[in-house]
């Protein structure tokens, strides 16, 4: 082989020199701010771990909040408040936003399709601030209090995007022939779809679901005028009063959900705006536990949904 | 014979009220409609609620609520309500936080979909997430005693002396700082970081649906691999990436606790970006649970009109031009 490599002028090679010079170094700055994009994440992570860690114990989980100046006490109120108010959201939320993905995922293109998919993606760039201003509207004026239906309520709207978003992709993932193949065989369209299509998709709805979870879980903004708050919040005093004065499951139920409930991330911003070192050290360890929470709940579904997708694909 | 007449007008008589219902299809298909008309509805009921419930709010003051002033006025006491403040400082703080986070993002999306090797690309994709994901007031607890302290603090101190002396920009970056870092520049570099996850990821979406005869021609033409990147996958892409600014614009604009808790909520008549200021979010998140009056709630919820108009209309424009590209890609791939 005979070098083809053409004569270059002094100035050709030059330029030449100073593009490759330009592609390498915009291509090394690019890693570079990659690498910059992640400190805050790790800067993030090892704070709460390192701060949040040395004041977790179990009474953290265990007691209700002491007044101030007393040594101990935990956040058993917001732990409480944030499982019902998100099991309150989950409760609302789930069967409209499958039965939407449904008909997104089998009628994508009709008007209302179209409709839903662009509603869907407004829904999620909406201020959760302007989600609790609308709660508190709907819910908590006609109702004249606060209270953790308010906050269910305003977490479910929330949810919804994402619970959408993710089970209409799921159910898009069924291959078609086995829902044609339930169809020829004479199973209505009701029976195929949630006899076959759905727990065919069901692992990647439920992860949509935990990622639907994760974000309510960690959201405060809707809260602040429709759950607003109640340091006194206490499930199981209110079970057992409620077993003792022979009240119905629904009528305690009621109680649980018709008043004012705190969540962690509530408590969070309480108490980091509270000038006593003891709060302080308590909400970062409220950090740690909503960031477990949500780390856990955003890898787990993450992981679940690689797996399931090397399987179809395998 | 007489069997076979039985069996047609006994199989006739079990059907046809499963004709009549068409096996359940019909209720089936209600349920479906049901379930995917909530989500318009409850757009256009937020929109109705907010509008409802700010109408005296709006009577009384017109559009002199937002317009520019220089000696705004917010006293509740005295019923006396002019937003200009709060508009400023979200318009201030969410467009800093643009400034920072796109080149940012562009640049990170740029190494996810086009440089990065295959066994880095879902690790780092998956941290792009988890600060997604990342509840808001935990970046608002870490910005108070980590990241304002420790970088904001220096950085304002630094502009106030370079930036604040230079005569036109002065009263932008007029000192001093505080030296806890809280301040608007805090909330702007706080809001960078929370919005760079959601422009990175639709900027490396858009990347990776263009065409690999985009790449392929332009390499060809003897351009090196930045040429090809800068000069013809950044423009093919252009709409979709503006998109994706204007997304991450949207949530800037409504993000609420992190900037609560950073950006010190006073009022004071500084336009310094190194003083603390108000946001549009955070004032309704400060005192809409304690408003004294009717029309102080009023206001407010007419602040959260003015948001939620603000980001609809952002998300609309976004998803029509991410749409377009994709749209445009998928005809010159089939043509």
């Amino acid at each position: 082989m005979t070098d083809v490599q053409p004569q270059l002028t002094v100035n050709q090679a030059a330029l030449r020199a100073r593009r490759k010079a330009t592609s390498a170094l915009m291509l090394s700055l690019t890693g570079v701010m990659t690498l910059l994009a992640v400190v805050p994440l790790l800067s993030i992570i090892g704070y709460v771990v390192y701060r949040g860690g040395k004041s977790l114990d179990l009474s953290f989980f265990t007691q209700l909040p002491k007044p101030l100046g007393m040594e101990g006490g935990g956040v058993l109120h917001a732990l409480e408040g944030t499982i019902v108010m998100t099991t309150l959201a989950a409760i609302f939320a789930t069967p409209p936003g499958i039965l939407a993905a449904f008909y997104s995922a089998y009628h994508p293109n009709t008007p209302l399709g179209v409709a839903l998919r662009f509603s869907t993606d407004v829904l999620s760039g909406v201020p959760s601030i302007v989600i609790g201003l609308f709660g508190y509207a709907v819910i908590v004026v006609p109702a004249r209090h606060y209270s953790g239906l308010a906050g269910g309520a305003a977490l479910a709207i929330l949810m919804l995007p994402t619970i959408i978003r993710t089970a209409e992709e799921m159910l898009k993932m069924v291959p078609h022939s086995l829902r044609e193949a339930s169809l020829a065989l004479g199973a209505p369209e009701w029976k195929t779809a949630l006899s076959v299509v759905f727990p065919a998709a069901l692992n990647g709805i439920i992860t949509g679901f935990l990622l639907a979870v994760a974000r309510a879980a960690g959201e405060t903004a809707p809260l602040l005028f429709t759950a607003l708050g109640n340091e006194r919040y206490d499930v199981g005093m209110i079970i057992r009063n409620g077993v003792a004065q022979n009240q119905s499951v629904l009528q305690i139920i009621g109680r649980i959900v018709d008043q004012p409930v705190d969540s962690l991330p509530l408590t969070l911003w309480k108490y980091a705006q509270q000038p006593y070192p003891e709060r302080i050290e308590q909400s970062w360890a409220i950090a740690l536990v909503l960031m477990i929470l949500v780390l856990a709940l955003n890898i787990f579904a993450r992981l679940w949904v690689e797996s399931r997708k090397r399987r179809l694909q395998g | 014979m007489l069997n076979q007449v039985k069996a047609i007008f006994s199989s006739r008589r079990s059907t046809w009220p499963k004709r009549l219902y068409g096996h359940g299809d019909p209720i089936w298909t209600l349920l479906l409609i049901f379930g995917s008309l909530l989500v318009p509805l409850l757009i256009l009921a937020v929109g109705w609620m907010l509008w409802n419930q700010s109408a005296a709010a709006r009577a009384e003051f017109g559009w002199n609520f937002l317009l520019p002033t220089l000696d705004a006025n917010w006293d509740p006491i005295a019923s006396n309500f002019q937003a200009w403040p709060f508009v400023y400082g979200t318009l201030l703080t969410s467009v800093v936080a643009i400034a920072l986070a796109v080149p940012m993002s562009v640049g990170v999306a740029i190494f996810l979909a086009e440089l990065c090797p295959s066994w880095l690309r879902l690790p780092l994709n998956w941290m792009i997430e988890l600060l997604a994901a990342i509840p808001s007031v935990v970046y608002g607890l870490w910005g108070i005693f980590v990241f304002l302290p420790n970088i904001v603090a220096p950085v304002g101190s630094l502009m106030s002396k370079t930036l604040g002396q230079i005569p036109g920009l002065a009263p932008l970056f007029a000192g001093p700082m505080p030296h806890s870092g809280v301040s608007r520049l805090g909330a702007a570099f706080i809001l960078a970081i929370m919005i760079m996850p959601t422009i990175t990821a639709v900027t490396r979406d858009v990347l990776l649906s263009i065409p690999n005869s985009q790449r392929e021609a332009s390499l060809a033409l003897g351009s090196t691999q930045w040429e090809a990147i800068w000069k013809v996958l950044l423009p093919y892409g252009l709409s979709g990436i503006l998109g994706a600014i204007l997304l991450g614009l949207g949530r800037a604009l409504g993000e609420t606790m992190a900037v609560t808790m950073v950006i010190g909520n006073s009022i004071t008549g500084k336009p310094s970006l190194l003083s603390p200021g108000y946001t549009m979010a955070s004032v309704i998140a400060n005192e809409f649970a304690e408003a004294v009056s009717e029309l102080h709630s009023q206001v407010l919820i007419e602040i959260g009109l003015v948001l939620f108009f603000l980001t609809l209309a952002l998300n609309v424009a976004a998803r029509l031009l991410v749409w377009s590209v994709a749209r445009r890609t998928l005809q010159e791939v089939r043509s």
